[in-house]
């Protein structure tokens, strides 16, 4: 025994229990074979009249109980639960896949009757039943949106750089707190607040773009202050020392060298905000309302946007419902085309651009 | 307790990438096997292979074998989980697991082993590996406090007390002092010279001057030349390695002249 | 990245030139709108809210005063963003296990993106969703957990015919929170030290026990606070409650009758467009509560991943 002054004796020969070093394992088709065995029951079960959503819960169940009494006698207790929760794991990531295709092929599937011309060309100006479409809410989005980026943008850059690079002390770290609260304000506090603003000085009865810009700003600012936060922060330090070095003032350095450096990254950052915002609907619903006809100018009256017209559509259909109710899927479906479109351009830009400073 | 190791014509692969080719060697039960070589020879490579720890790696594979107790730890059957139970594991830097208390870290492993384990052996266990791996007088006013408010030394003591707590057979240490200032290495080169008396020991250490202090057998490793598999040069009595190597490149290893 | 967590930069005392304090001034001015504007939010939502606050009780819609008008929304409110978290939270920490330690690891950055597209989807969405497909899928289910499961008050029942129950409300709401959490846990699952997990692979831990013994605890205050901005979430969401719920107000745990509280931010929203006078003030102030919950919880949220941050730090 290596111990020197032992102080009391100790059972050296108990035996703890353990895994043998040699014991049967499971082959290695094991796991495929028996859910190729648990689908085939679940098929067979569907042929039975279960519905599909049902059968493939009793899949996995009938899986977890199938690898875990065959692994148990022949692998052990621990063996056999780490293949339960394995297959557990898996299963909830399929189980979390299925709202995100289900919501998808439902959006496509519904929207694919009026996904035509007529929808992109044509306002509701004195339509009543099929028909028409969201010209005028197409360009609201697009107005109050790039009226937020303009807004937005700025702002959340300006305060980033601080953060990066002024930013000390209390101040900037009180920044940096409430940056991160703002991302959880309830897009409909937001509009309120725009509804609020607006309200003290114009009457409740005011609607204007402008409203729901500032609204979609408040949203905006901090998604675009953490994601340009973050690309500056990559920018290496050799850089800024390199300029000072060359007798560059800090303002000209910051603008020549770190933010091109870290620019494929904002653009990122800044698009996907972007994608965040451009689906809002509740802070839109209480600032711009909605109309039939196309506004182009944001500080003069009601505007119509994509999410605002589909919820319309929606709660408030014609005799027959049809029309509206394919309407409103229609604009959802070219909803969900923007967004995805958006965050493909944001994972492309950043992909083709990236600054070669980190691979 | 302590087991034989022979290992056979081994080559370890990364992916298509050979890594290690061709080691053949017997560690010897009740004894310290030093691994020395230049830096990329495979050395850690190799030890890793001895537990299956290198096969987190993505696409890490091995050929030939390793047989301890006639058994091939990489033959069908064999359980990874079951071989690095009776082949612990101390690694470069101490990690300690920063959420557990003292007393919970070196208890790890024998609650993975015995669910049903009473307190009082538990206690006893404890003890009995804290005492091994003279830590016990340090710690047993505080075991439950974390462990990661222990010195280098005493974290790396305590990783060795979790490694010997679940009574394996071997003991793998990947240069266990380098993150260590010189007299927590000491602490640690006493306790493998204590420890050897009940394992086998396989080190794998950058200084020569502690294969020297601490091994019965030294083997080195070197590499051919660049993008070269590493190779097992030589291994023999550690007094002969230090003193009339039979390769050239071994002597010129060890006398300083490269690496 | 620890090394650029905090750049190390030399003070250099040089005389300021003019673009340099025009361009500070610029950005600190931007930084401190920020704070204003978060103030600002509170300020004006307050001098909306005001006069409901003042206003006799029988002026206040329902006649019985602001308090009553809206504890059943706060109630609605909190008992959809409860479950909806006690649905997403186990889930979340079982995708972020998946992401990060169970898929191949040349998969894992693409399965990360398609759980994050599930935040992308618009909320109006969602709510659609909910209504036309989730909502009819429940009916079969809540009918047979009223019959089997009515002991217990949640599925006390009877059974809404439409589907637009609390349980659909919440099940969409667990959808939207469930990328948020799990994008939060993933990056500190990540970040667990390898030598943490092979510590325990070394003492003979298979992969479920060395996710125990080593990744969980270390994300622990992760998986809290990433919840909490889950809840927060959960709070404030408004169009996809709007749309599915069918509301009746009162205060029930009853989650699948068709008989629900509605929230404060769907009340707002279903309110709001043919509301005038008083009855916008009154909203505004329920605003004003919701801001009030969602504050807090997200600066508790924050100052628990926070701190976390700090303790994980490059020691």
């Amino acid at each position: 025994m290596p111990t020197s002054t032992p102080e009391r004796d100790i059972d050296l020969e108990s035996p703890i229990g353990g895994i043998p070093l040699v014991h049967q394992t499971l082959p290695r088709w094991a796991p495929h074979a028996t859910l190729a065995t648990a689908v085939l029951a679940g098929l067979a079960l569907v042929g039975a009249g279960i519905g599909i959503g049902l059968a493939a819960v009793l899949v996995v169940l009938l899986y977890g109980v199938a690898i875990y009494s065959w692994s148990r006698p022949i692998e052990g207790a621990r063996k056999a639960k780490d293949r339960v929760v394995t297959t557990a794991v898996m299963a909830t990531f399929l189980l979390a896949l299925l709202p995100l295709v289900s919501v998808i092929v439902t959006v496509i599937s519904r929207g694919a009757a009026r996904f035509d011309i007529e929808f992109f060309t044509h306002s509701m100006q004195g339509v009543v039943g099929a028909g028409g479409g969201a010209y005028h809410a197409i360009i609201g989005t697009l107005i109050i949106t790039g009226l937020a980026a303009l807004i937005s943008v700025p702002i959340g850059m300006l305060t980033a750089i601080y953060l990066v690079e002024y930013g000390r002390g209390k101040l900037a770290r009180a920044i940096t707190f409430f940056v991160d609260v703002m991302t959880g304000i309830p897009s409909i506090v937001a509009g309120l607040f725009a509804f609020a603003l607006f309200a003290l000085f114009f009457g409740p009865g005011v609607r204007l773009g402008i409203m729901g810009a500032i609204a979609l700003s408040v949203l905006m600012i901090p998604v675009v202050v953490r994601s340009t936060e973050e690309m500056l922060k990559l920018v290496p330090n050799e850089l800024r020392e390199a300029a000072y070095a060359l007798a560059v003032p800090k303002w000209r350095m910051i603008i020549k060298v770190v933010l091109p450096t870290a620019l494929a990254g904002i653009a990122t950052g800044v698009t996907l905000a972007i994608a965040r915002i451009i689906g809002e609907t509740a802070p839109l619903l209480i600032t711009l309302g909605i109309t039939t006809g196309t506004n182009f100018n944001p500080f003069d009256g009601r505007m119509a946007t994509l999410p605002v017209f589909s919820y319309y559509e929606y709660v408030n259909p014609g005799i027959p419902p049809e029309p509206s109710l394919e309407r409103a899927w229609t604009a959802a479906l070219v909803l969900i085309i923007i967004v995805m479109v958006l965050n493909l351009a944001a994972r492309l830009i950043s992909r083709l651009f990236a600054p070669k400073t980190r691979s | 307790m302590a087991k034989r190791i022979e290992v056979k014509d081994l080559d370890i692969y990364y992916d298509k990438f050979l890594a290690v080719q061709g080691v053949s060697m017997t560690i010897e039960p009740r004894s310290v096997t030093a691994l020395i070589g230049p830096s990329g020879c495979g050395k850690s490579t190799f030890l890793r292979s001895l537990n299956r720890m290198h096969e987190l790696v993505p696409h890490a594979r091995v050929e030939g074998t390793v047989v301890m107790d006639d058994q091939d730890l990489y033959g069908p059957n064999v359980d990874p989980v079951g071989v690095r139970r009776q082949i612990g594991m101390v690694f470069q830097r101490p990690n300690p697991f920063p959420t557990m208390s003292i007393y919970d870290n070196v208890a790890a492993g024998l609650r993975l082993n015995n669910a049903r384990i009473s307190k009082s052996d538990l206690d006893a266990l404890v003890e009995r590996s804290l005492r091994a791996a003279n830590l016990w007088s340090e710690v047993k006013d505080r075991l439950n406090k974390p462990g990661s408010g222990l010195s280098g030394g005493q974290q790396q003591r305590l990783c060795i007390a979790r490694a010997i707590a679940v009574q394996p057979d071997v003991l793998l240490m990947d240069e266990p002092c380098s993150a260590l200032d010189p007299i927590s290495t000491q602490a640690i080169e006493d306790l493998i010279n204590e420890l050897k008396t009940e394992y086998t020991i396989v080190i794998v250490t950058h200084n020569m001057q502690q294969a020297a202090r601490v091994s019965d057998t030294t083997g080195f490793f070197n590499l051919q030349g660049v993008g070269q598999p590493g190779q097992l040069v030589e291994i023999d009595d550690t007094t002969k390695i230090f003193s009339t190597p039979s390769n050239q490149a071994t002597e010129d290893y060890i006398s300083g002249r490269f690496g | 990245m620890p090394a650029t967590e905090q750049p190390v930069r030399p003070r250099t005392k040089v005389r300021q030139r003019p673009g340099d304090r025009i361009f500070a001034g610029l950005s600190t001015g931007a930084g401190v709108l920020i704070l204003t504007v978060l103030g600002g939010v509170a300020a004006f939502l307050l001098i909306e809210a005001w006069p409901a606050i003042i206003a006799p009780a029988d002026e206040i819609p329902g006649g019985e005063g602001l308090v009553l008008y809206i504890w059943p929304l706060l109630f609605g409110t909190l008992l959809s963003a409860f479950f909806a978290l006690l649905i997403a939270a186990p889930l979340a920490v079982s995708i972020a296990l998946f992401i990060t330690h169970y898929a191949p690891r040349r998969l894992s950055q693409a399965l990360g993106y398609m759980i994050d597209l599930l935040a992308a989807i618009p909320s109006i969405i969602y709510g659609l969703w909910g209504f036309f497909v989730l909502a009819p899928a429940t009916l079969g289910p809540t009918t047979w957990l009223t019959e089997y499961l009515g002991f217990i008050p949640l599925f006390e029942g009877p059974p809404s015919a439409t589907g637009r129950t609390m349980l659909v409300a919440v099940m969409v709401l667990a959808v939207m929170i469930l990328p948020i959490i799990s994008a939060v846990v993933r990056e500190a699952f990540r970040q667990t030290p390898r030598l943490h997990e092979e510590a325990a692979l070394a003492i003979g831990a298979t992969r479920w026990e060395m996710l125990r013994m080593a990744v969980l605890p270390f994300g622990r205050s992760a998986i809290i606070g990433a919840s909490m901005l889950g809840l927060g979430r959960a709070l404030g969401e408004t169009m996809a409650v709007a749309i599915v719920l069918s509301v009746s107000g009162g205060v029930t745990f009853n989650l699948i009758s068709s008989g629900n509280p509605s929230t404060i931010a769907a009340n707002i929203a279903l309110k709001f467009p043919e509301s005038t006078g008083l009855d916008i003030n009154a909203l505004i102030a329920s605003g004003l509560v919701l801001f009030a919950v969602t504050l807090g919880v997200n600066m508790l949220a924050r100052t628990i991943i926070n701190r976390r941050r700090e303790f994980s730090g490059a020691n």
